[in-house]
């Protein structure tokens, strides 16, 4: 491993902000995406209780 | 056999998908950890990049994946229009956002990449220039689809312009040797062999799988969204035991 200590991984050898920025935002984006996604199926659901079933 | 047309109908492929999407997802959880740890903690550090090539192994699954979803709309939406089957724009508009994210994705990576590497964020290159006209083709793609109200039209309209772009891939996948680019050549071809080290390429693979069962999980979250959306009127949404769950 190339790491000598934590504060040398989030460095990353001086390319820190660009890595964790591209990593950071892809998931951020990944984790947002199907959270997304289940809010609008709860929406879907709900209209179809109210429109439908009642 | 499978008789695919089977599994074309909405309420036929509504309990499938359900049961694949906690499949994918597992899938997508370990060969992400996995291709995580390659990432970090099993690739050397480049020769000339330093640590700073690392962004390598979401940039480049995050471009095939872009190409990737927008050929396989391309290929719902030709299916679309010569079967006339509901799932297959339901399928289409599905992926889109998927697409956009991976093509956003692509772009932002490689920003903070050509930063380090050219000393710009952006220059108007031939593979970054073809790559931001994909981006607009999905985001063209989903407000043209909302922009019309009757679902089905929307899908012929979003079938057509998806088609129609899909000439844009091959020119984002040879722009590197179409023409002069700032860009690096293909890492990875099948015609030769590769020139990385082998970590390297392990790395970016399971990170291409680990997107790849990410996309099929979210795609069939959202196509079965759009399901209830469209099909909230009719009796086989009605008996889902997922509505009266929810009630």
């Amino acid at each position: 491993m190339q790491w000598q200590s934590l504060s040398d991984f989030f460095a990353m050898g001086g390319y820190g902000l660009y890595v964790w920025g591209s990593f950071g935002v892809c998931a951020i984006t990944m984790i947002a995406e199907p959270l997304l996604v289940k809010h609008r199926r709860k929406q879907a659901l709900k209209d179809i209780r109210n429109n439908y079933l009642l | 056999m499978i008789n695919w047309f089977k599994y074309s109908a909405p309420s036929t492929f509504y309990p499938l998908a359900g049961k694949l999407i906690p499949i994918f997802w597992t899938l997508a959880a370990i060969l992400g950890a996995v291709g995580l740890y390659i990432s970090f903690f099993v690739a050397p550090t480049d020769a000339q990049q330093g640590e700073g090539y690392r962004i390598i192994f979401i940039h480049v699954p995050a471009s095939w994946m872009s190409m990737f979803i927008y050929c396989v709309m391309a290929f719902w939406s030709l299916l679309g229009l010569t079967f006339n089957t509901r799932l297959s724009g339901m399928m289409s508009s599905a992926l889109a956002p998927t697409g956009a994210l991976f093509a956003f994705l692509s772009l932002w990576t490689g920003a903070l990449w050509g930063k380090p590497m050219w000393g710009a964020w952006w220059v108007w290159d031939a593979r970054l220039t073809s790559e931001l006209i994909l981006f607009f083709l999905y985001i063209g793609f989903i407000a043209l689809q909302a922009a019309i109200d009757d679902p089905r039209r929307a899908d012929r309209a979003g079938a057509l312009l998806s088609l129609v772009g899909v000439v844009n891939v091959p020119i984002i996948y040879f722009s590197v040797k179409w023409w002069n680019t700032l860009h690096q050549g293909a890492s990875v071809s099948l015609t030769k062999s590769p020139s990385m080290a082998s970590a390297m390429l392990w790395g970016m693979l399971i990170m291409a799988l680990a997107f790849w069962a990410y996309t099929i999980a979210v795609a069939l979250m959202r196509a079965r969204t759009i399901m209830l959306e469209r099909e909230g009127n009719t009796e086989w949404v009605q008996h889902l035991p997922d509505v009266k769950e929810a009630a």
